[in-house]
């Protein structure tokens, strides 16, 4: 990043303050959830999230493979993060590589803490993320789909997961940065919350924030989640209207 | 096999080995906060205090009314919240939801239908869409078996109906096919829904499920775990299969057992 030359730097931000795509600071890209997308999977969703386009699957309790994973006390969450070869602009060589391995381990700790392991001894949650297109904040689509599909699985949890990155572009503190904007900007800070406690269940950073602005960021982070947790909750209500009685004919 | 299957059977009260109490005490053995399964004969067990439908997402908080958390909930900070999306039931002493969806949990007592998914020398482990496989016994068939001869009766993927035990403390679970309407299907199909609409499926003292084979003529056993064997006329099996699948989506909806029967009776789509 910080070989990239002053002049091949794009301007994020206009003389207006507005962002490279015409949003606000704390303005989201455009947020669509839909829930139970798969059938065979015991738990789905698709979000749309910008240029993300993100499918999660939930499988379990089921038995643990391979067994010497399998604890005594608990279930194991086994997430997998996995991005397309057709997901970025070149062809990415397709299966796991380092940053993929991070990001599944951390997001399978973050849902640890809110679903309820201890009920489901001996057992694996399996959490599977496909990432079809990728804008930036992948990561944190992937949280968003996975706790729906959670949700939709009808596997115990005590609260949905929302997720949204802060970023600092321009030398302002911005949210949900896009591409370019996580490619030239100054900061990039993944979060994910669980809303009615505020408890952050994955905090990342990339780049340089000072201190004063870390706290302002988490405080736009917590408003963002709130943003996205309504989309969430939106999208499991819709896969689950109660339906009056049609008038039959 | 007899059509009709009631989808709970009274349980045995009173005469049960000892391996079950571990069962009944299992609600204390989990985290403090946590109820015990989820009980779809739960039906008339008293009053529902509210006629409202309340939908609530995880992390919805419950209005409990000063009753113990059940099955989808947890208790934090003195006050009660949704661990799953459902519908609030308020039946005392328990303040439950009922899940859209989730896993299969067993419970002592439910037939389930079993695939058989691999076999030992004197046993077989078989799949009851639960989190664990359970081992089935020889001496928990009706047959008399040699050891090392268990493939001879049952093979992987043989579709079996048993009966659920015991569970103990880890959630091992065991498993009969010695008893009333229990053993090995032929013929006919499954289909499965989901676990949780096991009860919409059989309806008020089996209502829906009597009212699926009148209009059909197939033979339906429905087991606990959601799985259901069909058998009959292919347009029979057709019909049912369909009917079944409205319930499975539609299961929550108000009017249901008039739809299904506009649907079997032909004047209504799916």
């Amino acid at each position: 990043m910080g070989s990239v030359g002053a002049k091949d730097v794009p301007q994020l931000l206009d003389a207006n303050g507005k962002r490279i795509d015409g949003r606000g600071l704390e303005e989201l890209r455009p947020l669509k959830i839909e829930a139970g997308v798969l059938t065979r999977a015991n738990g789905s969703a698709y979000v749309e999230w910008g240029e993300n386009k993100v499918m999660a699957a939930v499988y379990g309790p089921r038995e643990v493979h391979p067994r010497h994973m399998q604890e005594n006390t608990k279930a194991v969450v086994q997430c997998r993060y996995n991005m397309a070869s057709f997901s970025v602009d070149e062809r990415k060589k397709p299966g796991l590589d380092r940053r993929s391995q991070e990001i599944s381990k951390v997001i399978s700790e973050a849902f640890e803490s809110v679903l309820f392991v201890e009920e489901y001894p001996r057992t694996s949650i399996g959490i599977y993320i496909e990432i079809l297109q990728a804008n930036a904040g992948t990561r944190c689509a992937g949280i968003v789909a996975a706790s729906v599909a959670l949700a939709d699985a009808g596997i115990p949890m005590s609260d949905l997961v929302p997720a949204i990155a802060v970023g600092k572009v321009g030398g302002k503190l911005a949210v949900d940065l896009r591409k370019e904007e996580d490619n030239y900007g100054e900061a990039d800070m993944p979060m994910a919350l669980v809303p009615k406690s505020g408890r952050l269940v994955l905090l990342q950073m990339e780049g340089h924030m000072t201190a004063p602005e870390m706290a302002q960021a988490l405080e736009m982070g917590v408003r963002g989640c709130q943003q996205v947790y309504e989309v969430q909750k939106d999208a499991l209500k819709r896969r689950y209207a109660i339906q009056r009685p049609t008038e039959a004919v | 096999m007899e059509e009709q299957r009631e989808g709970r059977r009274p349980r045995r009260e009173g005469r049960r080995p000892d391996h079950h109490r571990h069962h009944d005490r299992r609600p204390d053995h989990r985290s403090e906060h946590r109820g015990g399964p989820p009980s779809p004969a739960s039906h008339g067990t008293g009053p529902e205090l509210t006629n409202e439908r309340i939908l609530v997402l995880p992390g919805d908080e419950i209005d409990a009314r000063g009753l113990n958390p059940g099955y989808g909930t947890y208790r934090e900070g003195g006050k009660v919240f949704a661990s799953v999306m459902g519908i609030v039931s308020l039946r005392p002493p328990i303040a439950r939801v009922i899940p859209f969806s989730g896993p299969y949990v067993p419970t002592v007592g439910d037939m389930v239908i079993a695939i058989v998914m691999d076999v030992g020398p004197t046993y077989w482990l078989v799949d009851l869409r639960a989190s664990h496989y359970a081992p089935l016994h020889h001496s928990g068939t009706p047959w008399k078996i040699e050891y090392g001869e268990c493939g001879e009766y049952l093979r992987p993927g043989d579709s079996i109906v048993v009966q659920i035990e015991g569970i103990d403390p880890t959630s091992r679970i065991m498993v009969t096919m010695n008893g009333d309407g229990l053993g090995k299907l032929s013929g006919g199909i499954l289909q499965m829904v989901s676990p949780t609409k096991v009860p919409r499926i059989i309806g008020k003292a089996g209502s829906m499920i009597k009212m699926i084979q009148q209009y059909t003529g197939v033979k339906v056993v429905v087991g606990q775990n959601g799985r259901i064997w069909l058998d009959g006329s292919p347009e029979g099996i057709l019909k049912a299969r369909k009917a079944l699948q409205i319930i499975d989506v539609e299961g929550q909806r108000h009017g249901l057992t008039d739809h299904i029967k506009l649907f079997l009776e032909g004047k209504e789509d799916g």
